[in-house]
């Protein structure tokens, strides 16, 4: 799914009219306009809004990282080891489905207070989302092409190289796109535990502590730019990267 | 250039496919590997290529028998042999940047080899100059082909291995890539096996035909025809007699 920038500006209008006109019609602090969440952010970001979001991105760049240098290379393997891959699938086939959100309070229990277990949080989730889409991109690819491959001298290490390292590439980033909205999610709910930094805890914090609603807004809209900022690089990447597959 | 050494060779839990089987070729020679789908085409191929090996007997390349692909043969599939993700010039590079990969080893490039990526004179040759920065999926199957040709012929073999590379092509460009392929055998002096189920095409291309019939192979059947390569023979009497000939082999292989 492309979008063109124009319309996205416009969906954008489109949203925050709709916004205004519902804080119009509800009347309620619990609702306060768009105008007003604009006029504390940046108060707000001089007093710890900045912060909590660097902690929150952290968590998630740090965990991205982490899915992406462990399961491409173990998607890797499974793809092209049919043994290999007889033995994990069953495994793989039942993690798979567990949403991961409900181990927050066991590692919150193992690993403590700190970044860890919201880092291994998300890092769960993306793992297995990169390791399905790269095992099964690496297993689609044919025979022939790895044939007339090594027919020009290429063994383990140059196969892994030009073929199913580039190969890969898509199936990261389509994971990594599918999955990012999913990782902020959890991130919340993570934050939401045991912990005093993070824009899960901010949220929470403004809203059902000091009931100061414009700031919870602000907060609000720091973790979606979080999302969008996220989601953007990674359609970014893809079409740095992968400029072959957006061809029609 | 190949010895085929009374080679067994059957894949697993399946009959044999050759049985005590022996053939060769001399340097320079132009053969056509015809038959059924189901012979063996592909697979003598392979082993020629060092990409399978027989369980029995030895395949001898250049004079050494093979344990694995060799540098100076050149491999060319009917489809999906081009990476998706990269231009026309980065496939034709592929072979040479495999070469500078592993450095001249001696055993996945030649140990005499000089690093190098121009490969705009092959493209040229090719015709393929103009398309050097389109992704495969962006140009015809022709294109694709001529890409394949060209990233095999940057690696200079002497050898030329085709595993029906024509065959999902229409037939003008087809005719046109045969005669190309003839005459870059002719000007590279390239040893040239091109495997096909077309017996047109065989007569087209190969000086000498190797027919294969239903496995096992034991024998084989060599058909010699020598007026293979000259522009006039498509049209001519003798062309027609040899087609019909080797349809009657064929038809009457499937009904023995």
């Amino acid at each position: 799914m492309r979008m063109k920038r124009r319309d996205v500006f416009w969906a954008a209008l489109a949203i925050i009219l709709l916004w205004q006109i519902s804080a119009w019609v509800i009347d309620e602090p619990i609702l306060p306009t768009p105008l007003a969440v604009m006029a504390v952010l940046p108060r707000e970001l001089g007093h710890g809004l900045w912060e909590h979001f660097s902690v929150s991105l952290w968590r998630v760049v740090a965990s991205t990282g982490l899915a992406i240098v462990l399961a491409s290379p173990a998607g890797l393997i499974l793809g092209q080891s049919p043994r290999l891959n007889a033995i994990f699938s069953p495994v793989i086939y039942l993690l798979y489905p567990i949403p991961k959100v409900v181990l927050v309070p066991v590692l919150i229990l193992i690993f403590g207070l700190g970044d860890l277990p919201k880092i291994l949080i998300i890092f769960i989730i993306l793992f297995f989302q990169i390791l399905v889409l790269v095992r099964d991109q690496a297993a689609s690819l044919p025979p022939e092409l790895i044939q007339s491959v090594r027919s020009l001298g290429a063994g383990r290490r140059a196969l892994f190289r030009f073929v199913y390292f580039p190969a890969s590439l898509p199936a990261i980033l389509t994971a990594l796109r599918q999955s990012v909205g999913t990782a902020v999610a959890v991130l919340y709910v993570a934050e939401l535990f045991a912990t005093q930094r993070g824009l899960g805890y901010y949220i929470y914090l403004k809203g059902s502590t000091l009931f100061d609603y414009p700031a919870m807004y602000a907060g609000i809209i720091a973790m979606s730019l979080l999302g969008f900022g996220l989601y953007f690089s990674v359609e970014w990447l893809e079409r740095k990267l992968c400029p072959w597959q957006l061809l029609t | 250039m190949i010895q085929l050494e009374s080679i067994n060779f059957s894949y697993p839990n399946q009959p044999p496919i050759f049985q005590d089987f022996s053939w060769e070729v001399q340097e320079g020679e132009t053969w056509a590997v015809l038959g059924p789908s189901g012979c063996g085409k592909t697979t003598l191929l392979y082993l020629v290529a060092g990409l399978l090996f027989p369980q029995a007997g030895q395949v001898r390349v250049g004079g050494e028998a093979l344990t694995r692909p060799r540098p100076h043969s050149g491999l060319i599939i009917q489809e999906y042999g081009l990476l998706p993700w990269a231009t026309v010039r980065e496939n034709a590079r592929l072979g040479l940047r495999l070469r500078e990969f592993y450095g001249p080893d001696g055993v996945h490039s030649p140990p005499d080899f000089t690093p190098g990526l121009d490969v705009s004179p092959w493209l040229e040759r090719l015709g393929i100059l103009h398309l050097a920065e389109k992704y495969p999926r962006q140009i015809s199957g022709g294109e694709r082909q001529r890409t394949a040709i060209a990233r095999t012929l940057t690696l200079e073999p002497d050898l030329l291995l085709m595993d029906e590379p024509f065959s999902s092509l229409d037939a003008p460009t087809r005719e046109s890539l045969q005669n190309l392929t003839l005459e870059l055998q002719a000007e590279q002096n390239l040893t040239l096996v091109i495997v096909t189920h077309t017996i047109e095409e065989a007569v087209i291309l190969g000086k000498q035909i190797l027919l294969l019939g239903d496995p096992p192979n034991v024998r084989p059947r060599v058909i010699p025809n020598p007026r293979s390569g000259d522009p006039r023979y498509r049209d001519s009497d003798a062309y027609r007699a040899l087609c019909r000939q080797l349809r009657a082999h064929m038809e009457g292989e499937k009904v023995a």
